[in-house]
């Protein structure tokens, strides 16, 4: 499905304040895999989303998708087979267009020239139904009147719309309180299981990094350092998994926001 | 104050808001602040005037709207694709029109129209006798307005309005629903200044002559009046702030003519129009402000001194 090979990529080359964000990386994900991945600040995970999304050039290697070259392809264009959800809430909705109006440009159906009639508005009330949110009654509001945890809901739910070739998400619970993180949580097992989709997951959370999907990948210095699945992953717990930090990268694990979350 | 007054005051105020709608689609809806407006709109009248004086009245209307949207389009393309500041574009394409606006006058700063059948003497031919005969001039200008209000109300709820309307809003969105805002940013200004030079095109048939300074000034003239629809029709949506923004364009006339009565010299129009756009644009600012200003006065310091 993606195969990233030998990926590179350095920010501000040639200054003092150059930085390898992404070294020499190789990465297979099979069709219909959940991969979580784990790492400490800066160790490159955002930059290895920008870089599958497109946000950048990468300076050598090159990202396949769905068996085609798309190591050169525009972010938008390469945004028909990948679906990203951010840890902001804001990001991926437009806050003074109502939620059909959002909706309906996510699905990009027809022409520009067409409109929104009654059928697509139905399907529109029974996707958001699915969410037990009570929005498919609010679908004439500004998207600015939700909450964050509703709006991060229903990015998912226009990331999802068309089955994406790939869902990235960056931490995208992380800005929510806990009902909300763990509502959007469900919602995106549930997604993820009903579409079969592939899926790439930035937590900071160790614990739904070994729970959730089939794959932990951890990453430092814009590297994998570890790539566990199977059964050695079924029997890992968080404090192997920081144990096998230490030992792969010779120091300790450093996420501000991973401490608290380690229990 | 007379009727006459008020009816060329309707007459301009619809006129101009032409130019307001087009900065409702720029400014409003795409978020760009397109400043090539003077010189688009003066284009809009130029090209209309060489139109009807070569004998198509009919013809200087969307020839007009053509120059428009070339107008548009290379302001667009200067910001979205040859990475100039959407400012400067506005600027350099205004420098440069003051040339080619000359050159499609013939080498000449100043066109009349006196003679000249245009959609305004066709009207006014064709109402002889009746009782709109005085009115002709609004009634075309009403046309316009109408027409260009409607489209908007149409053309935002289609799928490529939707996504005009997004990239002001969010252009990361935009880009994650597979679309560029390049090109959502190019048909925006394609159109909205294709609406400015019909706006410039009008006035000139309108009072019978062009000349090179038409469109000077229109910028702010037009923001004024976008913004002051904006104060006064805060709420409802896309087609009731299109109607707000005609209602800020007629209401920046009325007050205008008003002022003239008390005898405002008529060359402080421009002067009205830029201390409309600060207060509209500051105060919002200094009603943030406003809480640390009053603390400040009150404890009788600044900073953390």
């Amino acid at each position: 499905m993606l195969k990233l090979s030998h990926i590179s990529k350095t920010f501000a080359p040639g200054t003092i304040n150059a930085k390898k964000a992404l070294d020499d990386l190789t990465l297979e994900v099979a069709d219909g895999e959940f991969i979580t991945i784990i790492g400490s600040n800066g160790a490159g995970k955002s930059t290895l989303f920008n870089a599958i999304a497109g946000s950048f050039l990468i300076d050598s290697g090159s990202i396949m998708l769905g068996g085609r070259d798309v190591t050169l392809l525009p972010e938008h264009l390469r945004a028909r087979k990948i679906g990203r959800l951010f840890q902001d809430p804001l990001r991926g909705t437009a806050a003074g267009m109502t939620i059909e109006e959002n909706l309906m440009l996510a699905a990009g159906k027809g022409g520009w020239f067409t409109r929104m009639d009654n059928k697509q508005r139905n399907e529109f009330r029974e996707i958001l139904s699915r969410l037990n949110m009570g929005l498919e009654d609010r679908m004439k509001q500004p998207m600015g009147l939700l909450s964050g945890g509703q709006r991060q809901a229903v990015t998912l739910l226009m990331a999802t719309i068309n089955p994406p070739s790939i869902l990235l998400l960056d931490e995208h619970t992380a800005a929510l309180d806990p009902a909300a993180a763990d509502k959007v949580q469900s919602i995106t097992e549930d997604t993820v299981k009903k579409e079969h989709l592939t899926c790439l997951m930035i937590t900071h959370n160790m614990r739904s990094a070994l729970e959730m999907g089939s794959r932990t990948i951890m990453m430092e210095g814009g590297r994998i350092i570890l790539d566990v699945s199977g059964a050695e992953r079924e029997a890992m717990t968080v404090q192997d998994l920081l144990d096998r930090f230490r030992e792969v990268s010779g120091k300790a694990f450093d996420n501000d926001r991973m401490m608290l979350t380690t229990d | 104050m007379t009727i006459s007054l008020i009816q060329t005051a309707l007459e301009l105020g619809l006129l101009s808001a032409l130019a307001v709608l087009a900065l409702y689609l720029s400014y409003s809806m795409l978020n760009v602040c397109d400043l090539s407006t003077d010189g688009c709109f003066t284009m809009g009248a130029t090209v209309g005037a060489v139109a009807a004086i070569s004998g198509h009245p009919y013809l200087s209307v969307p020839a007009a709207m053509i120059a428009g949207v070339l107008s548009g389009f290379i302001v667009s393309i200067l910001q979205t694709r040859m990475g100039i500041e959407s400012l400067l574009a506005g600027i350099i394409v205004n420098t440069a029109w003051y040339s080619v606006n000359i050159a499609i006058m013939g080498n000449a700063s100043l066109l009349n129209m006196n003679r000249t059948v245009t959609v305004f003497t066709l009207l006014k031919d064709a109402l002889k006798g009746t009782v709109f005969a005085e009115s002709y001039r609004l009634i075309v200008a009403f046309i316009a307005v109408a027409a260009v209000v409607a489209f908007l109300s149409f053309f935002l709820s289609t799928r490529l309005g939707l996504a005009i309307r997004a990239t002001g809003n969010n252009p990361d969105m935009v880009r994650s629903s597979s679309i560029n805002p390049a090109f959502t940013t190019t048909v925006g200004l394609c159109i909205s200044n294709s609406f400015t030079a019909l706006g410039g095109c009008l006035l000139a048939q309108s009072q019978k002559s062009v000349n090179i300074d038409i469109g000077s000034g229109m910028v702010t003239i037009a923001l004024a009046s976008l913004l002051i629809g904006r104060v006064l029709f805060t709420k409802g949506g896309i087609t009731v702030k299109a109607v707000g923004a005609v209602a800020g364009s007629i209401i920046f006339r009325l007050v205008y003519t008003i002022a003239l009565r008390f005898n405002m010299p008529a060359y402080m129009l421009k002067l009205v129009s830029s201390v409309i756009v600060i207060i509209a644009i500051s105060g919002p600012y200094f009603k943030d402000r406003l809480p640390v200003i009053r603390r400040r006065l009150s404890e009788g310091r600044r900073g953390n001194a």
